[in-house]
Formats: C-alpha cells, sequence, structure tokens
C-alpha cells in the first residue's frame, strides 16, 4: 500500500536531484531545467498532501506554482537570450561584470 | 496492487529521466529527458486522484513550457558539448546532502503533529475538475485573477525582451559587429 510517506520520500529525492544540479551546474540554461525539477517535485508533495488529507488547497496550490513557473520561464528565457546576443555565452561566471 | 507496481515504476523513470537531466552534458539530451520525466509526474498526479492537475501538467509544462525551452534553443548551439568548469566536487555533494536531510527533516514535521485538518474537503458527488473549479471560483477568485494578470505581464515581457532585433541574424555575426552597432544605437 503506498502511503503519504512514500510521496513525501519520492518528492524529497526529486527535490535533492535538483538541488545536485543547482550546485553543480554553471550553464544558464541548464540551471532552469534543475529549477524546474524543483518546482514539480512541490507539486508532486502537495498534491499528495491534498489526497491523503482530503483536502483540496495542495492542488490548488499546485496550480498557481505551475502558472509562475510558466511566466518565470518566459521571462527568464527572454534574459536569457539577450545575454546570449550580447556576449556569446550564458556561462554564470561571465555574468560577474559588476566586481569592483 | 496495481498502484504501487505504477507508483514504483513511475517513481523510477522520473527519478532516472531527472538525473539525466542533471548530469547530461549536452543541452538537447538535458531537455529531452526534462520533458519525458514531465510526462511520467503527471502519472503520479492521476495516481493521486487529481485529474485536471494531471491534465494541466501535460499540457503546461509537457507542451507550453518546453516548447519555450526548445525555441529558446534555436539561438544556441546545441549540439555542442556545454563547458562548464567545477571547482570542488565535495564541496558540492556536501552542500546537497545536507539541505536534502534539512529537506526531508521539514517534509516529516508536519506528519509528527496530528493537528492538520482539512479546510475543503473532497465531495464525492461531483469529479475532481468541478471541485477544483468551485474552490477556484469561490475561495481562490483573487489569487486567481492576479495569477492571470501576472500570466499577461510575463507573456508581455517575453515578447518584447525576445523579439528585439529579431529580424537579422545573430548566429553569423561575430561579436565585435553586434558591439558596434550597439555603440550606434546608443548615439
Amino acid at each position: 500500500m503506498i502511503t503519504l510517506n512514500h510521496y513525501l520520500v519520492l518528492a524529497a529525492i526529486l527535490f535533492s536531484i535538483s538541488l545536485v544540479g543547482i550546485l553543480r551546474r554553471k550553464n544558464l540554461l541548464m540551471l532552469f531545467f534543475a529549477t524546474e525539477i524543483a518546482l514539480n517535485a512541490v507539486n508532486i508533495a502537495l498534491a499528495a498532501f491534498s489526497k491523503f488529507y482530503h483536502d483540496l488547497t495542495g492542488q490548488l496550490f499546485a496550480f498557481f506554482i505551475i502558472a509562475i513557473a510558466a511566466s518565470e520561464v518566459a521571462v527568464g528565457l527572454g534574459l536569457l537570450i539577450i545575454w546570449y546576443k550580447r556576449t556569446g555565452n550564458i556561462d554564470l561566471d561571465t555574468l560577474q561584470s559588476m566586481n569592483g | 496492487m496495481y498502484e504501487t507496481i505504477a507508483f514504483y515504476l513511475f517513481a523510477a523513470l522520473t527519478i532516472v529521466m531527472f538525473t539525466i537531466t542533471v548530469m547530461s552534458r549536452n543541452a538537447l539530451y538535458a531537455m529531452t529527458s526534462l520533458a519525458a520525466g514531465m510526462i511520467f509526474i503527471s502519472a503520479f498526479f492521476f495516481l493521486l486522484d487529481a485529474d485536471f492537475l494531471g491534465v494541466v501538467q501535460i499540457i503546461v509544462y509537457s507542451g507550453a513550457v518546453m516548447a519555450v525551452y526548445a525555441f529558446a534553443m534555436i539561438f544556441m548551439d546545441t549540439l555542442r558539448d556545454v563547458k562548464e568548469k567545477n571547482p570542488s566536487k565535495k564541496i558540492v555533494f556536501f552542500l546537497s546532502g545536507m539541505v536534502a536531510l534539512l529537506l526531508v527533516i521539514i517534509l516529516l514535521t508536519p506528519l509528527i503533529s496530528e493537528k492538520v485538518q482539512a479546510l475543503y474537503p473532497f465531495s464525492d458527488e461531483v469529479g475532481n475538475a468541478e471541485a477544483v473549479g468551485i474552490v477556484l471560483f469561490t475561495k481562490y477568485l483573487v489569487p486567481f485573477e492576479v495569477a492571470a494578470i501576472m500570466l499577461l505581464v510575463a507573456m508581455i515581457a517575453g515578447i518584447i525582451l525576445a523579439s528585439k532585433r529579431m529580424d537579422e541574424s545573430i548566429t553569423l555575426k561575430i561579436d565585435q559587429e553586434i558591439e558596434e552597432e550597439l555603440q550606434k544605437g546608443k548615439r
């Protein structure tokens, strides 16, 4: 029988995978991918809470998270394209233009 | 029984796909495995009786977000390996392990306390999509409208940011020419 703990452990595993990605990636596009994984892991946890506590709030929170993720991707990729046009690469180390 | 099999199957598939996304050196492989993982995640939503959320997951994530990523990757050389320099792997694994441990503790805390109560309980008379609609358009109407405005703002921002100087090829031009044109534009 699958319980709430199973889903929470799965969500935690996926979230830690995305954390590894966020910490080890230097490419900005790959960093966006890792962020998407983190948002999805949280969505799984919220849907699981929604089912096992018989409450719809978790699902609605997941909907708002999806909306936020969609707008984040639109704005973030617009900025990323502009940066790529200006400099030719999207490495995080080249973004330090304000070091004094 | 079938639920158990489906859970473990999709859990293994999702973890493998997202590990490929995180570890791959090729941006195209990473994006493809990310799209596959998104579809496998929607299977969990169907298992959890959140049918509408599963459909939205497939449409928005695997459809819209992945399409936006694919469009953004037009501008970049995707077949070349991503070059990254990682100064220390030990620090990365130590930090992510510690944060994951903290996350497990945070997630297990509400299970220990038994005071969680349902604010908007399920009713068996209506289906999942109907129930979501009823709660969304009564209790969460204002956040819903704010989210709509946020999506509009994000759409306008994305169009304006990405469509600047769209009429000329940027991949065939060297950086110096672009910089010179930018300098001209400022004057």
